[in-house]
């Protein structure tokens, strides 16, 4: 029979949030960011036993020390923004494109193919203009393919858009190894190191000037795009039910299509900014990860732009933080993905706070 | 039986429930008898589900108590509520569509580790048996009909000792005739002592089955009646709380004139299955046709089908003649959006509101805008005009909301549909499609909606009204075309139609004989 | 013929690490969690199994490899587990989306794991320099059998674990498909409401199989660290790209145990197969590398074709439930 327990009801219920004010739920994200830190100043404390606070002093000045490092840490930002913001389409669309990181890869091999064989041929602006349409049209293609398939057939496209990665970096061991410099070395070397053909010159003195411009402008592009078009709003439509797509005449295919193009593009192109602006070489791990962690910069950004600035900001931040206290504690890199996981974590577990809240038991009157 | 009936099983007593600031049932009181089957009567949205949502354990009520048996329990979870020996079948069916129906039936039991699935068919046997229902224990739910889905959620339920069975409006998705199969079978539970409670609120269905009627009314409990000395207009009364006329109005069609032109349509889905077979009938401006039939046999895809969503087999014809110019207009092979560019104005007001007519997440003037965004030269959407009519709309039609930028999945079910069927006729229609229009709305909304779709007939709009609840159909339509089984199996005159005759209709197909008029 | 025998070894092996991460991530798909941190999982696994010997190996001067072995087990469940347990209290207690809670969990695995198995290669004076050789023998010690020629040689060549992992998928199988436990569990990856309504506890299940599926998954990269590459640790990323694998088997086995079984070797065969065939560069092996994932494509899109409902996976698959919801 039924228990006739004294609990009289669940100790604890959840119930969801009618409405939360912007300022509440932003003090609930930025309360989850300190907590998270906190969590990793007491990691950090004990493997190593140092000052958290210290390392996080020694972490910023990492970041932001120098004029030089600070241009890396926006260098860094600025292409995981460009990412996010390639995969904002295609997410807003829930159309779940995982395979940032091979169509970055893709339009990395594109770029520095140029660069190889166009190198010195070419004027250096219409170098760089090639580079960046083959990049385009590369990320584009890579794009396209799951979307074709997810129009067609209705395929899943997250472990369409996952599988496609290995296979643009086995594509990019391809090229790594046809292209390798010097021989035997297995890697392709800075390329054009005396000539500099096809790397991205410097704008208003900074070696990182045309990088963050390029990222500005996607930015607001895509704000544009996405809250003032026609496209804009079939996007939105499309992610929120295919049928009703349908039932306002809006083609789905071609909203896939075209959706996944401007998002393996956008992709690609960041590839091209990696290898022609940062790295100038390619390598298996050029897109290192940033695909995936751009996917988390989009969500959890709700793919407003500006939004993804702050996150990317953040996350770009910890990287080159954590990069100078391993060199300084004798850690290894691997401290930064470690220290952003958990933070990432809190931030995500932040959401259900802002959507929904607790009542604990004999508290319903007040909370109610 | 007499002295029978006044022992009470269930006693519900002060409960309220609360979601967010929604306050579903506020200190009802409740008691169910033995040996009796009681209705649940109430309005949609008067908190029927939600009050019997808390017996079988699915919510937990705020406040308040309930006793099986004499004894106070506490029913936490669905299983708690089998342990008291109460099931509930569910408006929309709980059960694993890849499974059985043994495997649907034996799940979340306790038992042996391996499930021995010839066990549990003999038993679903003997419960078959006893009470007359039909069930094959290896047929897949999938390829189920929806009364054959129902008897699948009985039988569970009694397999699992239910002596009070609640039914949340087990009569929505049946022809008449298996609703007086179904309470056939209500009455011999009935008879073998158990009780009955059935959630509804069609009142015929209350005065021809139940003992007893409990009345709810926008969450609070209003009292209840022995059904033998009450009436329809005074349950209507307790539901509604005030006088209201059950009279639709049907005045004569204006000046009828074909409009739409449906030949030989046919659509085959991609398993091979034929959906529509040779369908056709003609849909005059000034008047209402009904379209019945159980559900899922075509009416969705005939609708889609005229609306341009639907792929159709080839040689079917649609043929759409203006009445300016009495050109004909083939619309088969067209998308909504290139039978506007026609010029044809097709509205459409489908059964899926929230995931087919509106953006759920969207504000009022970006729903405004779903069939219109394109319109107009550049990139850009143009804002004003859908804002306008947003505000003209939430005017005219009396929509409660905070106002225009609100979300509209945030709206009660009848602001929602005052939304999408405003924004539908804006275009002003010279072709209205409904589905299920007045689905889950309250009276008062409902009759708004019929005076909406009489206004257009007066108007000369060609209204096509799919319907499930055979009374309005009837007193609503001119004409009603049955659909049995993807095909036109007759098309009666609305005013000397009889539910009888809808009814058979419904079910059995005339071999050839159907008149196609 | 001892191509073919090599090819065959290398392909079971192989497979097992992958078999074991699709096994895994089948038992927590069936309760409708769609768990991407498949590489998560198995970097958390295979650190926590190297942690596990390598401590107890140092602290002892003469290692006992049962004991190892157990240690190392141990290490690698309870931190697969607890990985599991942070997806399971974020995706369903807190609600968190399932995709992106998964890649997380993948860079907090693959940083964990690479930051202490750097730390550990520091500690043991460099990379290839850490010594668990009596734990990770232990894992490879083959019996008797395996010296019955090429018999032997095929079917008797391999570690215990190659074994527990082919028992694993028979027991799975039969658990999902005869069990009254089993059969709940699918309803609630297939219908959470459904399996609500008929009293059977949904966030129960839901945890229960992504913990216990999470440890399954952790064990291959367990049999990863101490079979595959001999005990010791690369930060090369390869365990990630077998983890990504492992959730391919799922849909190419469509979430059937027996078919994950065969599968796996098969793509051993298909990974290794560029090995074996002659007259190929060092750049176009690296092409061929790509089969697998190719062929996991394939199948993604031939099933998607074809439309049966039961190959479809879980109905529910990736969906937060939540009974309340209004």
């Amino acid at each position: 029979m039924a228990k006739t327990t004294a609990t009289k009801s669940p100790l604890i219920r959840i119930a969801k949030r009618e409405d939360i004010s912007r300022p509440k739920a932003w003090l609930i994200r930025i309360a989850a960011i300190l907590i998270a830190l906190l969590v990793d100043g007491l990691i950090i404390f004990a493997i190593v036993h140092l000052n958290p606070v210290a390392v996080y002093q020694a972490m910023f000045s990492g970041a932001f020390g120098t004029a030089r490092r600070g241009w890396i840490t926006l260098r860094d930002a600025g292409i995981l923004l460009c990412i996010g913001i390639g995969l904002a389409p295609a997410f807003k669309m829930k159309f779940w494109n995982l395979g940032a990181e091979g169509q970055i890869l893709v339009g990395g091999i594109a770029t520095a193919g140029c660069m190889i064989y166009l190198g010195g041929r070419l004027p250096a602006p219409l170098l760089l203009l090639v580079m960046a349409v083959a990049s385009i049209a590369a990320g584009a293609v890579w794009g396209l393919i799951p979307a074709a398939a997810k129009a067609r057939w209705d395929t899943n496209e997250s472990l369409f858009t996952l599988m496609l990665n290995y296979v643009a970096i086995q594509l990019t061991s391809y090229a790594v190894a046809r292209w390798e410099n010097p021989f035997g070395s297995n890697t392709v070397g800075v390329i054009n190191q005396n000539t500099q053909a096809g790397w991205f010159p410097k704008l208003f003195g900074q070696t990182y000037g045309l990088n963050l411009l390029l990222a500005l402008i996607l930015m607001l592009a895509m704000f544009v795009y996405l809250n003032y078009t026609k496209h804009g709003y079939e996007i939105a439509v499309a992610g929120e039910s295919h049928n009703t797509a349908r039932y306002a005449g809006i083609n789905m295919t071609k909203v896939y299509l075209r959706t996944m193009v401007i998002s393996g593009a956008i992709c690609g192109f960041t590839g091209f900014i990696a290898v022609a602006g940062s790295s100038h070489t390619i390598s298996t791990s050029t897109a290192g990860g940033r695909g995936f962690t751009a996917i988390i910069v989009a969500w959890l950004s709700k793919f407003n732009p500006f939004v993804m600035v702050l996150i990317s900001m953040l996350l770009a931040f910890l990287g080159s933080g954590a990069t100078e206290i391993a060199s300084r504690y004798n850690l290894n890199d691997y401290a930064a993905q470690m220290i952003e996981g958990v933070i990432l974590f809190f931030i995500l577990g932040s959401e259900f706070f802002i959507n929904y809240r607790l009542i604990f038991r004999g508290k319903e009157e007040r909370a109610a | 039986m007499i002295g029978l009936a006044q022992t009470p099983v269930v006693q519900m007593k002060g409960i309220t429930k609360r979601f967010g600031h929604v306050v579903a049932n506020s200190q009802v009181d409740l008691t169910v008898y033995q040996g009796e089957i009681l209705s649940l009567l109430g309005e949609n949205g008067s908190g029927k589900t939600t009050l019997m949502n808390m017996l079988s354990g699915i919510y937990f009520p705020d406040e308040g108590q309930i006793f099986v048996g004499g004894r106070e329990v506490t029913i936490a979870s669905p299983k708690d509520a089998f342990d008291l020996h109460i099931g509930m079948i569910h408006q929309h069916f709980k059960l694993v569509d890849v499974f059985t129906a043994v495997e649907n039936i034996a799940l979340g039991l306790e038992g042996k580790l391996v499930l021995d699935k010839r066990e549990v068919a003999a038993r679903v046997k003997e419960i078959c048996d006893k009470y007359g229902f039909d069930v094959d224990p290896n047929q897949k739910v999938y390829s189920m009909s929806v009364s054959q889905k129902q008897t699948l959620e009985i039988v569970k339920v009694l397999y699992r000792g239910a002596d009070i069975l609640i039914l949340d409006e087990p009569t929505a998705v049946l022809t008449p005739q298996e609703t007086d199969k179904l309470f056939a079978v209500l009455r011999n539970m009935k008879a073998d002592g158990k009780s009955v409670i059935i959630i509804t609120h069609k009142l015929h269905e209350v005065m021809s089955v139940s003992d007893r009627v409990a009345v709810l009314r926008k969450g609070e409990y209003i009292g209840d009646v022995p059904t033998a000395e009450t009436s329809p207009q005074e349950l209507t009364n307790m539901m509604v709380g005030r006088q209201v006329s059950l009279n639709i109005d049907r005045p004569a069609p204006k000046d009828p004139k074909p409009r739409l032109e449906v030949r030989g349509l046919n659509i085959t889905d991609s398993a091979g299955v034929r959906i529509l077979k040779d369908v056709s009938f003609t849909a005059n401006s000034g008047e209402i046709l009904g379209i019945a039939g159980i559900s899922g046999c075509g009416q969705k895809e005939l609708l889609e089908a005229i609306a341009g969503l639907q792929s159709v087999d080839k040689g079917s014809s649609i043929l759409y003649l203006d009445p300016a110019t009495g050109a004909q207009e083939q619309i088969i092979g067209q998308n909504p959006k290139k039978i506007r560019d026609m010029g044809i104005a097709l509205s459409f007001v489908p059964e899926d509101r929230l995931g087919m007519g509106l953006v759920g997440d969207m504000n009022i003037p970006a729903n405004m805008m779903l069939k219109t965004y394109g319109e107009g030269h550049g990139l850009l959407v143009n804002r004003k005009a859908p804002r306008d009519l947003a505000e003209e709309v939430v005017e005219q039609l009396e929509v409660v909301t905070p106002d225009v930028f609100t979300p509209v999945r945030k709206l009660s079910g009848g602001n929602v549909q005052k939304i999408l069927v405003g924004r539908e006729l804006a275009s002003h229609p010279s072709v209205l499609m409904t589905a299920y229009a007045v689905r889950g709305l309250d009276i008062n909304t409902s009759y708004a909606i019929y005076d909406l779709l009489n206004q257009q007939k007066a108007q000369g709009c060609a209204v096509i009204y799919v319907g499930e609840d055979l009374d309005v159909l009837l007193e609503l339509c001119d004409r009603i075309l049955v659909l049995c089984s993807g095909e036109v199996n007759g098309i009666l005159d609305g005013p000397s139609a009889t539910k009888e005759q809808v009814g058979l209709l419904m079910t059995n197909l005339q071999k050839g004989g159907a008149d196609h008029g | 013929m001892s191509n073919f025998i090599s090819l065959w070894q290398a392909a079971i092996t192989f497979g097992t690490v992958i078999l074991f991460g699709a096994l895994g991530e089948i038992l927590t798909e069936k309760s409708g969690n769609l768990n991407l941190c498949t590489p998560g999982i198995m970097y958390l696994g295979g650190i926590a199994a190297l942690a596990g010997a390598f401590f107890y190996e140092n602290g002892n001067p003469s290692p006992n490899p049962v004991v190892g072995v157990l240690v190392a087990l141990l290490c690698c469940v309870i931190a697969s587990a607890l990985g599991g347990l942070l997806f399971s209290f974020l995706t369903i207690t807190l609600r968190a989306n399932q995709n992106v809670t998964g890649l997380t969990l993948t860079i907090l695995g693959s940083g964990v794991a690479n930051f202490f198995g750097g730390s550990m290669n520091k500690l043991a004076g460099g990379v290839g320099q850490i010594s668990v050789a009596t734990t990770s023998a232990a894992f490879r010690a083959t019996t008797g059998l395996s010296g019955l020629g090429t018999v032997g040689k095929l079917l008797f060549s391999y570690g215990f674990l190659t074994y527990a992992a082919i028992v694993l998928a028979v027991v799975l199988s039969l658990f999902l498909n005869r069990t009254r436990k089993g059969l709940n569990l699918r309803a609630v990856g297939e219908s959470p409401a459904t399996a609500d309504a008929t009293g059977i506890n949904v966030t129960l299940y839901k945890y229960l199989a992504t913990c216990v599926g999470a440890a399954v998954t952790g064990l291959g990269g367990a049999f990863y660290v101490m079979n595959y590459i001999k005990g010791t640790w690369a930060n090369d990323g390869t365990i990630e790209g077998l983890g990504w694998l492992a959730l391919a088997l799922v849909i190419f086995a469509s979430w059937k145990t027996l078919n994950a079984l065969w599968g796996s070797y098969l793509f051993g065969i298909l990974y290794w197969l560029y090995f074996y065939i002659g007259g190929l560069t060092r750049y176009s092996q690296e092409l061929f590398k790509m089969l697998p994932y190719v062929v996991t494509i394939l199948v993604l899109v031939i099933t998607s074709m074809r439309k049966k409902k039961e190959n479809l996976g879980p109905a529910a698959l990736g969906l937060s439930y939540f009974r309340e919801e209004r």
